[in-house]
């Protein structure tokens, strides 16, 4: 019993790394106002990307970066049509989405072609703190990309709370005429978020394809990405309640997987079913919570001239 | 009045622009294969419209996301994102062909007029969720309908995992996931001796019963209005949040008629490759960038639906001549969809522009 909860949270730990990556991303864009509905079409080319250059050059630190510019030139995409263009952003995002998912398959299909596997990022044991019984095995046995994306958490939560850029950040998000009146630059900040945000969820996608599954399909992700914006609600855009949602995400999705590895009798659609029903359900609790998002989520901001 | 008319026009050229633009960049992405784009778009022509067959493949691609575009136009309209069309069409498809199947001994019409209302109420239940979740508990509609084409995806792929599969593959021990295929008195008239089928008429016929529907009845005009401005609405003694929930439920009914029809018609049956969009072909995105294409009108969704019929039945053929993946054709949706919204900013602009010259005046 006691392996099987080990194994369980480790897997859980391990899981919880694309969509910490990605829903942090987002929630910092979000609390600049802008809402990117694309993160999962973003994740895909990321994973792309990443699973590609290693594929063919074998360096893992290629396949990063190559997941860290794509996901970049996303976001410059994302930010130019939000901001700039000032689009519907739940429309836009939907676009992304479908562009992201349709240029990966179709990148997949012609550069790759079959499913091929590579050697992705090994676990790395931290010296000393591994060998703590049990905790040690849980949390300090992970590759790297687990480690920074819980390093991510805190960072996030510093820079958010503790700096002028977070504050510049927020109050973009929140009232955007305030900050432009005190001489903040809204569009550099959301681009600078939504930029970000779109590297993050390029290494949320590599994590997948070059540490976590080691594999590259059409549609990867299966819909993780739009998960990950649900956590950001369910975060309540703090930092560290978007981590225990995608501890909640990777625990509810490890015991999936080690359902189906045991071969326990339930049909396996509906244990992935799982996760989708735990994302609607958790939506609509927190309706109770009143907890109200960015004022200027979603809305463009127009200079009153 | 003239320089308003010349203003009209080029506003609605603006998804013609967007349309081009991603056809550049796809004929960009197919030089960079090493293909001639020249020998792709006849290829990809000819499959869409080089014989009768080709052409009634595509009026029948077409139609799917006609319902779906169609569902689109009055959620959007009502300012609610329905992105739920993968569930909608699994929902009607689904529930309509576990109704063929359980009562193959009634009047081939009379179960064709049950199959399609079950396939209707279901999508319109399913959607109905997605509204009800949004108006009564401010849950956000896209995240909720992304994971109801989940719950839905996996749900069917379990049914035809067992449950419903075809008798036959069970005893071939083939197991193939399809149910057997439905009754053939159940099948929808052919028009001419092609593929093409009957459920086009229906849905051309809907799509004038949205147009009156949105444009020429008191309901039509408050779930327009409350698209419009959902404050001005609620204090003009609208139910906000009950016509919110309409607009959900009509939406989600013409996708899952959709889907019905899309058994009845087409497919006779159905089946799943595993993934989520097995059985769709991803039609529930192809019609939000039908209605889009289309400016969110139900009469020009038939146009732009045909026009990603058209795409999506050459791209087949494209694919077989000149080995470019059809998945080209989903990027160019996706950018399609992107210079759409994109351009709305632009085409506010250029109004403001005008409507200040005019006071000027």
């Amino acid at each position: 019993m006691e392996a099987i909860i080990i194994g369980i949270a480790k897997s859980a730990i391990r899981l919880a790394t694309p969509y910490l990556y990605a829903s942090i991303g987002e929630t910092i864009g979000q609390l600049s106002g802008v809402l990117n509905l694309g993160v999962d079409g973003v994740m895909l080319m990321g994973a792309f990307s990443a699973f590609y250059t290693v594929l063919k050059t074998g360096n893992l630190i290629l396949g990063l970066l190559a997941a860290i510019v794509v996901g970049a030139i996303f976001g410059l995409l994302i930010a130019f049509v939000n901001v700039t263009l000032k689009a519907e952003q739940g429309i836009s995002g939907i676009g992304v989405y479908i562009f992201g998912l349709g240029l990966s398959s179709f990148l997949f299909r012609t550069m790759v072609g079959t499913v091929e596997t590579v050697s992705g990022f090994p676990p790395l044991s931290v010296p000393l703190l591994s060998n703590i019984p049990i905790v040690g095995e849980i949390f300090f046995q992970q590759n790297i990309l687990v480690y920074g994306a819980f390093a991510l958490v805190p960072l996030t939560w510093f820079i958010l709370n503790k700096t002028p850029l977070g504050l510049s950040i927020r109050a973009v998000g929140q009232h955007p005429e305030a900050a432009d009146s005190l001489g903040v630059n809204i569009v550099h900040i959301r681009y600078l978020t939504v930029i970000f945000g779109g590297m993050l969820s390029g290494i949320a996608g590599a994590s997948l394809s070059i540490a976590l599954l080691n594999v590259f399909q059409q549609n990867l992700t299966n819909g993780m990405g739009f998960i990950a914006v649900a956590l950001v609600y369910f975060g309540a855009w703090r930092p560290l309640s978007v981590l225990s949602g995608a501890l909640l995400f990777s625990t509810v999705n490890a015991i999936q997987i080690w359902v189906q590895v045991k071969g326990i009798n339930i049909p396996s659609d509906f244990t992935l079913m799982l996760p989708y029903i735990v994302t609607i359900a958790v939506l609509a609790a927190m309706a109770k919570r009143r907890i109200h998002p960015p004022a200027a989520l979603n809305k463009p901001f127009e200079r009153g001239e | 009045m003239k320089y308003r008319n010349i203003r009209e026009i080029s506003m609605s050229l603006i998804p013609l622009a967007a349309f081009l633009l991603a056809l550049l960049i796809g004929t960009i992405m197919i030089a960079f294969l090493g293909a001639n784009p020249l020998i792709a778009f006849q290829a990809l022509l000819k499959g869409a419209f080089g014989s009768m067959n080709a052409i009634a493949d595509t009026v029948v691609k077409a139609t799917p996301l006609l319902f779906v575009g169609l569902g689109i136009c009055i959620a959007f309209r009502a300012g609610v994102l329905n992105i739920g069309g993968e569930g909608q069409l699994v929902a009607g498809a689904l529930s309509a062909t576990i109704v063929c199947l359980n009562f193959p001994n009634l009047p081939g019409w009379i179960l064709i007029i049950i199959a399609l209302t079950i396939g209707l109420l279901c999508g319109a239940i399913w959607a109905g969720i997605a509204g009800f979740l949004k108006a009564y508990f401010n849950v956000n509609e896209i995240l909720s309908t992304i994971m109801l084409n989940y719950i839905a995806a996996y749900g069917m792929n379990y049914l035809l995992s067992g449950p419903i599969m075809d008798p036959l593959q069970i005893r071939l021990g083939s197991f193939i996931p399809q149910t057997a295929r439905l009754p053939q008195a159940v099948d929808l008239p052919r028009l001419i001796p092609t593929r093409l089928h009957f459920g086009t008429i229906i849905a051309i016929v809907f799509a004038i019963l949205v147009y009156v529907f949105l444009w020429r009845t008191t309901i039509g005009f408050r779930i327009r209005m409350i698209g419009q401005n959902i404050q001005a609405s609620r204090a003009s003694g609208i139910n906000v949040q009950k016509y919110m929930v309409l607009a959900f439920i009509l939406s989600g009914a013409l996708v899952g008629l959709g889907g019905a029809i899309e058994v009845l018609g087409v497919h006779h049956r159905i089946f799943t490759d595993g993934s989520v969009s097995g059985f769709t072909g991803s039609a529930g995105f192809n019609g939000i960038v039908a209605a889009l294409f289309g400016q969110l009108h139900p009469i020009g969704t038939i146009p732009a639906s045909l026009l990603l019929g058209a795409l999506l039945t050459g791209a087949n053929k494209m694919q077989r001549v000149v080995q470019v993946p059809s998945a080209l054709i989903g990027a160019l949706n996706g950018l399609i969809v992107i210079f759409v919204v994109g351009s709305e900013y632009l085409r506010r602009r250029q109004t403001r522009r005008v409507e200040r010259n005019e006071l000027k005046k």
